[in-house]
């Protein structure tokens, strides 16, 4: 039942899916975010938290030194891979932290987040970690989740932990 | 260069669809569609082709070879897992991974291969009248597969992750074992989990997948099986979304898949979703009802000696002692192994952030790790979870975690810190929000005594996703027969991991081509003894 059409169809196909293996394997090669990639997902007011959230969840590790715009781009481009009903629940919940009653609210911080005291947003995670509701519990696990991955999938957090990297073959 | 057998396959004329990159739609006609590319659907491809049947299998992820397999987290778990390895329950408690791309989760997943576990197959036999399922009924299926997959036992050493397992537990009379792995000329690197770079892991990618295309089956990836459309008691097409090249949203090309038989293997997860999706008969409610996960419970250790855990072999040592030494349908009981440890995965398990995370991290190379999977599904205070469907049709499992769990989850947490200080550990830390690194047995068994267990304070994970569509002795108490013939539609086989009636108590792998072997030899006889459609 293999008619000649769709023999036709596979033909074009399968060119198809060589042309892509041909171009695709340069857009393949892992390279870290930079600080300078075009803003996939995040908006500004997303950044803005993370800005304040990130370097808190991240002391005591080399991102310290890092630019800070590349780790939030990496965030950016680990939530741009997630499916639809995650990013939405990202965005939401860093959209919800940027909103003054969610800010002042939810998470007690007085200060705008880009001059939030780093103590405040400590308070505010431990806060939410421990939390008797289940949401803002989820909440903290998000911003724990997105940010240690985004960073420790960076080649420049490895030094620091000991871990030299995969082995070379081939 | 290590030869890449999907890249030369793909230069031989293989008949592979991108879908991310169909400009139209596409409709196409074979006497098989196979749902999932994974352990189910390899299997069932190569024994289909080889009784002559066409087949088109239809899978979620991308096609990615020893080519692209750069052991990088960063690549690996948005390419090959489900949600970027973020696939969680419900109410977000218990981290799920499984694999999506060609291959299924045998491209990910860390070799081990264990046969069913008699007590399992008994239980199945006594508590639910599941014939033909005897040790002796199927050994020759295991013994086939284990040949078709190199699966035999691992000779060389344990890393020294593995070996503190097997030293901690010889130290407390504790029996251990040693993993059958399924590779052939294995390098021992370590980074299984990110898809093999050397293909030694004999995974469907390299297996049974290229046989069945060696003979002309036709693969479409990037495709997300939507729904079958049903007409009485048939299947008559399946409807598929073309996804974008990221695999995140649909492209809006459709494929149209039209069949005699339509067999689904997308996992635990989605091949109750499809069903549910495609508003199938299920008069007794069993569709996505009783899923199980070997609900996993962390123990991390800092050694005093380099233990490097993301090198060698992942799991090569394993204890079924807390199996063994209680009834299976008694309080839970749990196996234990070792995880491979990479930076990412690593970090986003360990509680906490800031100085004390880092501390943590700093440790990175003496950490050890103990894994112990509970058995879930054989007592009736665990009737594992449910799959669901959002609002935008793509599923999700609640999983209540209950009393019966918890009390295996604390016995866990007990037994994997006694096994690390009779190992030599410096400090043990239980992956629970309330715990700190414990210096001693003495301190960490008083503290593990009274830490409160509830979902989101102590952190837990599946690899092992099983059931939803259980094979049953009649209707009433599944969605198959013990063949995987569908119940209520006459052209419609499930062939995964989600036709176990329980957890199996050990990792699923060699069970799911088992049956799967078993079950797809029949469906190629039934097939075969059936007038070809026309046209064929």
């Amino acid at each position: 039942m293999v008619t000649r059409r769709t023999f036709l169809r596979f033909g074009v196909a399968g060119a198809l899916i060589l042309a892509a293996a041909a171009v695709g394997r340069a857009e393949r090669v892992y390279r870290p975010a930079a600080a300078n990639e075009p803003p996939l997902v995040l908006d500004a007011s997303d950044r803005e938290v993370l800005a304040a959230v990130a370097p808190v969840i991240l002391a005591g590790t080399a991102a310290a030194r890092a630019d800070q715009a590349a780790v939030i781009a990496s965030i950016d481009r680990a939530v741009s891979g997630l499916p639809p009903h995650l990013q939405r629940e990202v965005r939401q919940l860093l959209a919800l932290l940027a909103s003054w009653p969610g800010r002042r609210g939810l998470a007690g911080i007085a200060a705008p987040w880009r001059s939030a005291p780093a103590a405040d947003v400590e308070a505010f995670l431990d806060r939410w970690r421990f939390s008797r509701w289940a949401l803002l519990q989820q909440g903290y696990h998000a911003l724990h989740e997105l940010v240690l991955a985004a960073w420790y999938a960076r080649p420049d957090a490895w030094g620091a932990i000991g871990y030299p990297g995969p082995p070379e073959v081939g | 260069m290590i030869h890449d057998p999907i890249r030369a396959g793909l230069a031989s004329g293989w008949k592979v669809v991108d879908a991310s990159r169909l400009a139209r739609d596409l409709a196409l006609e074979t006497d098989v569609v196979i749902v999932g590319t994974g352990a189910g659907g390899g299997v069932t491809a190569e024994v289909l082709t080889a009784a002559g049947l066409d087949v088109v299998l239809v899978e979620e992820g991308p096609l990615r070879s020893s080519s692209d397999f750069r052991m990088m987290e960063a690549d690996a778990y948005p390419q090959l897992y489900q949600e970027s390895a973020a696939r969680k329950t419900l109410d977000k408690a218990i981290t799920i991974l499984q694999g999506r791309a060609v291959g299924g989760s045998t491209t990910v997943n860390w070799t081990s291969s264990f046969r069913t576990p008699r007590a399992t197959l008994d239980y199945w036999r006594t508590a639910l009248a599941l014939e033909g399922l005897s040790e002796a009924a199927l050994e020759p299926w295991f013994a086939r597969m284990e040949a078709r997959l190199g699966i035999a036992p691992w000779t060389v050493p344990p890393n020294e992750n593995n070996d503190l397992l097997r030293r901690g537990a010889a130290r407390l009379g504790v029996a251990t074992g040693r993993i059958a792995r399924n590779v052939r000329g294995c390098w021992n690197i370590g980074y299984c989990g990110m898809g093999c770079p050397t293909n030694a892991k004999q995974s469907m990618l390299v297996t049974t997948l290229p046989a069945a295309l060696d003979r002309g089956a036709r693969l479409v990836c990037r495709a997300r099986a939507d729904r079958l459309i049903l007409a009485s008691d048939r299947a008559v097409r399946l409807e598929c979304s073309a996804l974008d090249p990221l695999g995140v949203v649909p492209s809006g090309a459709r494929i149209v898949l039209r069949a005699r038989h339509y067999v689904l293997a997308a996992g635990a997860i989605g091949t109750p979703a499809l069903l549910l999706r495609s508003g199938a008969p299920d008069p007794h409610r069993n569709v996505g009802r009783r899923t199980f996960l070997h609900p996993t419970v962390i123990s991390a250790a800092v050694m005093p000696q380099p233990v490097r855990g993301h090198a060698g072999a992942p799991q090569t040592v394993f204890s079924d002692h807390y199996l063994d030494n209680l009834p299976i349908d008694g309080p839970i009981g749990f196996k234990l192994e070792v995880p491979p440890l990479h930076p990412v995965l690593f970090a986003m398990t360990l509680q906490g952030f800031g100085t004390a995370h880092a501390a943590l991290m700093a440790d990175f190379p003496r950490a050890h790790a103990q894994i112990a999977l509970l058995r879930d599904g054989f007592h009736p205070a665990s009737p594992g979870g449910s799959v669901g469907l959002r609002g935008d049709g793509s599923p999700v499992l609640a999983y209540p975690l209950t009393p019966y769990l918890w009390d295996g989850v604390r016995r866990a947490l007990l037994a994997m810190a006694e096994l690390q200080f009779a190992a030599g550990a410096e400090r043990v830390l239980p992956v629970h929000e309330r715990a700190t690194p414990y210096a001693s047995w003495r301190e960490a068994q008083a503290a593990i005594a009274s830490l409160p267990l509830e979902p989101l304070l102590a952190r837990l994970v599946s690899a092992h996703v099983m059931g939803g569509c259980a094979m049953a002795s009649e209707p009433r108490r599944g969605v198959v027969d013990t063949l995987g013939r569908h119940f209520h539609l006459a052209n419609v086989s499930v062939h995964d991991g989600s036709v176990f009636p329980t957890s199996l108590g050990a990792n699923p792998q060699l069970t799911i081509y088992a049956l799967t072997a078993r079950n797809a030899a029949a469906l190629a006889e039934r097939l075969a003894a059936r007038p070809a459609a026309a046209g064929t």
